[in-house]
C-alpha cells in the first residue's frame, strides 16, 4: 500500500518537501544542540524542563485521542466511525513518534536512551511511560496498517485485529494517566500534586486531539474525493463538546482547591500564570489568551446551531486546539517549576534553536501524518469507486 | 523486469557506496600501534594483571571497575602478586600511565574508538 | 592463563547456560581478580549518615568575615565550574537565606537573628529520596549507608530527578564544563585527582562518597573545623554515642520541608 504515497499531485508534493526543509532546518539545529549541550535552550537549573516536555505532554493527548473514535466503533459498533477510524489510528501513531522524538530531543546525553531498556527501573513513572508509549505506537501500526488492508482488499478484519483493537482502548488511557503520574506524584511541586491530574490530562486531550481530527478531515474532504462524512464530524462534535465542558469544569476544580483553601504553595503557579508573581508575567498574556479562546470554543460549541454547522464547528475547533495547546504546552509544565523550591520566581522562555528543534519535530510528525493520510485516503477512493 | 535499466544502474550505485570505504582504504593498511610505557611504568614491571589480559580486556576491567567503585563503594584491588591498588583511572591507572598520547589515544585511533572516559576523567599534562 | 582446555569449555559453557554472557565469563577467568575485588563491607552498612548544622556559629562567622570556606573547599576539590549565571549554575553546596531556605516556615516577625541572614544548603540524602524514585535508570540511588549517591556514568540526562527533588539540590551540566568561562575559572579543573562532569548529566553532592571510603569526613566539615568555628558536623545517625545524636538531643534542630516525608538527613540547630 506504501506506493499511493509516491504518486499525488503537485500540490501533495510541495506540502511534503515545505515539511522537509522544516525538519532539515530543525534537525540542523539538534546537530548543534548536541554538540554544545542544552544551553542552547532556555531552560534552567530551576525551569529543568521547557518547550520539549511540554510539546510530549501535549501530544500524548493528541495520541490518546484516537480511542474516540477508535472505542465507538469497535465497543459500540457505531458503524459511521468505521469511515474515520483508521484516520484516529494513523493520527496515534504521529502522535506518539513526535512524543518520542521529543523525549530523546530534551535528554542531555542521548546516546545513552538504551539505559532505560539496560537498566529497567519499574519504580520510575518515565520507565512505564516508555513501555506504554511503544507499545501504543506498535498496536496503532499493526491495527490501523491491517484494517486498512483488509478494506482495500474488500474483506473483513482477521479476529486478531480485532482483539489488538480492543486492547488498544484501556492502553490509550493508560499512555495519558502515566504521563500525568511524571508530574501528579512528586512531592514539593504543588502545581502538579493533585490527584486530579490523571483526569484532567484525559479531558484535555478528548478535546483536543478530536479537534485536530476534524480540521485534518476538513482539509482531507477539500484535498481528495474521499468524504470522511458529516454525522462523523457531528459525532465528533459533541465528543469534543463534552471533553471541552469536562476539562474547563476540572480547570476550575483545581482553582477552588487552591484559592478556597488559600494554601500558598498552591496558589502561587496559578497566581505566576495568570497575573504575574514578584513582577514576573511572561506567560500571563498567553494565559489569557488560552481562556480567552477557551470561552470562545465553549460557547461555539454549546449552541447546537454553530456545533453543527462545519464552518463554526471548524472555528469552534481552532480555539480548542489554541487554548489547550497554551494550557498544556506552555503553563502546565513551565507553571509547575514557578516558583521554584526556594519559593523564587526564575522564568523560561524558549530559545530560537529550541522553538526551530520543536517545529522540526512537528514537521516530521505532520510528515509522517501526511504519507499516511496519503495512503489511507487513496485506499479509500480507490474501494469507493 | 519493469525499469530494469534503473534498477541495475541504482544497484550499481548502491553497491558503489557500500564498498567506497573498502576501496578509499585499499593498499593502505597500516601497522598496529603498540602502546608505549613511560619509565615509571617499565620501572613497575607489572601492571595490575598481565600484558595479555590488560591489551585484550582492560575495557572490561575499567567498566567493572567503574561500577564496582561509584555503585558498590569496592575502591581496591588486590592483585595476585598480593599488590593493593586504589581502582581509579584518574589517579591509578593514568599516574603511571603518564603518556595518554601514546599510551591510549594512538591505539584507540588505529581502532576508531571513542571512548567516552576523556570527557569527564582529566588526561594527565603531557611534556613534549 | 593457568585454565585447562576441559575447565575453559565448562566455564564457557555454564555462562552460556545461564545467560552470563561476557561478564561472568571475565569474572571467571580473570586471574585473582574474583577473591581479589572483594573487601569486607565497603560501604558502611547499617550506617545512616547525616549532618548537623550549628546555624548560630555559622551565622556568627558569616556575620564578622562573609565565611563560605565549606562551600569553596568542597567546588573546589570537586570541579564544581562557575558559569557565573544563575540559568546554567551548578552549585553543591551554597547559601540561600532563612525565608527561602525554610519557606514554609517564615512569618512576619520571624527573630532577627535568622531574619534574611544566610543558611548552608546541601542535598539532604533524604531517607525517602523522591530524586531516586523517579530516577528511570538506576543513576541516583541510596546507598546503604545513608549516602544518595550519582552515577554520572549511567545518567542520560532526563531531569526528572531534578523535577522531583524539592529541595532544588540537583544542577544539571547545561554545557561542558571545561568550556565555563575562564576568567571565573583561572585554574579549572582545581583537582586533577577528581574527575570533572561531561555535558548533558545531573550531578549533586554525595557526602564526598570518595573521602568517606577513604575513612575521611566530607571536606566541608573538615574546612569548617579547619578554621575552628565547628558549625558543621558530620555522623552516624545509627550511632547512639555519635556527635550528631549528642547534638540532637540536646538541642532543638529543624530540617527543610520535613511535610514532605522525604526524612532529610541534614539537621539545622537553630
Amino acid at each position: 500500500m506504501l506506493e499511493r504515497a509516491l504518486s499525488g499531485s503537485q500540490r501533495y508534493w510541495s506540502w511534503l518537501i515545505f515539511l522537509l526543509v522544516l525538519m532539515a532546518i530543525g534537525f540542523a539545529c539538534y546537530l548543534y544542540q548536541f554538540k554544545v549541550g542544552l544551553k542552547v535552550t532556555g531552560m534552567s537549573r530551576d525551569v529543568s524542563w521547557g518547550f520539549y516536555i511540554a510539546q510530549f505532554t501535549y501530544l500524548v493527548g493528541v495520541a490518546a485521542s484516537g480511542v474516540m473514535v477508535v472505542l465507538p466503533y469497535y465497543f459500540h459498533n457505531y458503524k459511521a466511525f468505521g469511515r474515520i477510524a483508521v484516520l484516529g489510528e494513523f493520527l496515534a501513531i504521529a502522535a506518539v513518534t513526535m512524543c518520542l522524538l521529543f523525549i530523546f530531543v530534551d535528554l542531555g546525553y542521548p546516546k545513552r536512551i538504551m539505559n532505560v531498556v539496560m537498566h529497567p527501573t519499574p519504580n520510575s513513572i518515565l520507565f512505564w511511560d516508555m513501555i506504554v508509549l511503544n507499545g501504543y505506537l506498535i498496536l496503532n501500526i499493526l491495527v490501523g496498517w491491517n484494517v486498512l488492508a483488509a478494506e482495500r482488499k474488500g474483506v473483513p478484519y482477521s479476529k486478531w485485529v480485532k482483539t489488538l483493537a480492543y486492547i488498544s482502548i484501556p492502553w490509550a488511557f493508560s499512555i495519558h494517566t502515566v504521563t500525568a503520574f511524571l508530574y501528579a506524584g512528586l512531592p514539593g511541586r504543588h502545581f502538579w500534586l493533585t490527584a486530579i491530574m490523571a483526569a484532567r490530562f484525559l479531558a484535555s486531550a478528548f478535546c483536543s486531539g478530536p479537534a485536530l481530527l476534524v480540521l485534518i478531515c476538513l482539509i482531507v474532504r477539500k484535498v481528495s474525493r474521499f468524504d470522511p462524512g458529516k454525522e462523523q464530524l457531528r459525532t465528533l462534535g459533541v465528543i469534543i463538546t463534552y471533553a471541552m465542558i469536562m476539562n474547563v469544569f476540572f480547570f476550575l476544580l483545581e482553582v477552588f482547591t487552591a484559592f478556597y483553601s488559600g494554601i500558598p504553595g498552591h496558589k502561587h503557579s496559578f497566581i505566576y500564570l495568570f497575573s504575574g508573581l514578584d513582577g514576573y508575567g511572561k506567560l500571563v498574556p498567553w494565559m489569557w489568551t488560552s481562556v480567552g479562546f477557551g470561552i470562545l470554543a465553549l460557547i461555539l460549541l454549546i449552541v447546537p446551531a454553530t456545533r453543527k454547522k462545519e464552518d463554526t464547528l471548524a472555528v469552534a475547533c481552532a480555539a480548542v486546539i489554541i487554548s489547550t495547546w497554551i494550557d498544556k504546552g506552555m503553563g502546565l509544565v513551565v507553571g509547575g517549576f514557578i516558583p521554584n523550591p526556594f519559593e523564587k520566581v526564575f522564568e523560561y522562555w524558549p530559545t530560537t534553536p529550541e522553538i526551530l528543534i520543536t517545529i522540526g519535530v512537528w514537521a516530521t510528525g505532520f510528515f509522517i501524518l501526511t504519507i499516511l493520510f496519503k495512503i489511507a485516503v487513496s485506499v479509500k477512493e480507490e474501494v469507493a469507486s | 523486469m519493469y525499469d530494469g535499466g534503473k534498477i541495475i544502474v541504482g544497484l550499481i550505485i548502491g553497491l558503489g557506496l557500500l564498498l567506497s570505504p573498502f576501496l578509499y582504504n585499499a593498499g593502505k593498511a597500516t601497522k598496529a600501534p603498540e602502546p608505549q610505557l613511560t619509565p615509571k611504568a617499565k620501572e613497575a614491571k607489572v601492571c595490575v594483571a598481565n600484558t595479555n589480559f590488560m591489551t585484550t580486556k582492560h575495557m572490561q576491567l575499567l567498566d567493572r571497575w567503574r561500577d564496582e567503585v561509584v555503585r558498590e563503594g569496592k575502591r581496591y584491588y588486590k592483585s595476585p602478586e598480593g599488590k593493593v591498588y586504589y581502582k581509579s583511572l584518574q589517579v591509578t591507572c593514568l599516574r603511571c600511565h603518564s603518556n595518554k598520547t601514546k599510551f591510549c589515544d594512538e591505539c584507540h585511533n588505529y581502532m576508531g574508538v571513542e571512548p567516552f572516559c576523556w570527557e569527564c576523567h582529566i588526561a594527565p599534562k603531557e611534556k613534549e | 592463563m593457568g585454565v585447562s582446555r576441559r575447565k575453559f569449555l565448562k566455564i564457557s559453557g555454564l555462562s552460556v547456560l545461564l545467560g552470563l554472557g561476557g561478564k561472568a565469563a571475565f569474572e571467571l577467568l580473570a586471574p585473582g581478580s574474583i577473591d581479589a575485588a572483594m573487601e569486607p563491607a565497603p560501604i558502611g552498612e547499617g550506617k545512616r549518615w547525616a549532618m548537623v548544622i550549628d546555624a548560630k556559629k555559622c551565622l556568627e562567622k558569616q556575620e564578622k568575615d562573609g565565611c563560605k570556606e565549606c562551600i569553596d573547599i568542597c567546588h573546589r576539590i570537586h570541579n564544581v565550574p562557575n558559569f557565573g549565571n544563575p540559568k546554567e549554575e551548578i552549585k553543591w553546596i551554597w547559601k540561600e537565606t532563612y525565608e527561602h531556605t525554610f519557606p514554609s516556615r517564615h512569618n512576619d516577625y520571624v527573630s532577627e537573628d535568622v531574619h534574611g541572614k544566610p543558611f548552608i544548603l546541601l542535598c539532604n540524602h533524604c531517607t525517602n529520596p523522591p530524586c531516586v524514585r523517579v530516577c528511570p535508570t538506576k543513576a541516583t540511588w541510596k546507598r546503604p549507608d545513608g549516602v544518595v549517591m550519582m552515577d554520572q556514568h549511567r545518567c542520560i540526562g532526563c531531569r526528572f530527578c531534578m523535577a522531583g527533588c524539592p529541595y532544588g539540590s540537583r544542577s544539571f551540566n547545561w554545557g561542558d564544563s571545561r568550556e565555563a568561562p575562564k576568567e571565573l575559572n583561572p585554574d579549572f579543573p582545581t583537582n586533577m585527582e577528581y574527575p570533572t562532569r561531561s555535558k548533558g548529566v545531573v550531578e549533586k553532592c554525595t557526602f564526598c562518597a570518595e573521602r568517606l571510603a577513604k575513612g575521611q569526613i566530607p571536606a566541608c566539615v573538615e574546612a569548617c573545623a579547619k578554621i575552628k568555628v565547628n558549625a558543621l558536623h558530620f555522623g552516624d545517625l545509627a550511632d547512639e554515642e555519635s556527635e550528631v545524636r549528642e547534638l540532637l538531643r540536646h538541642h532543638y534542630a529543624i530540617r527543610r520541608k520535613p511535610e514532605l516525608g522525604t526524612e532529610p538527613n541534614v539537621f539545622y540547630l537553630i
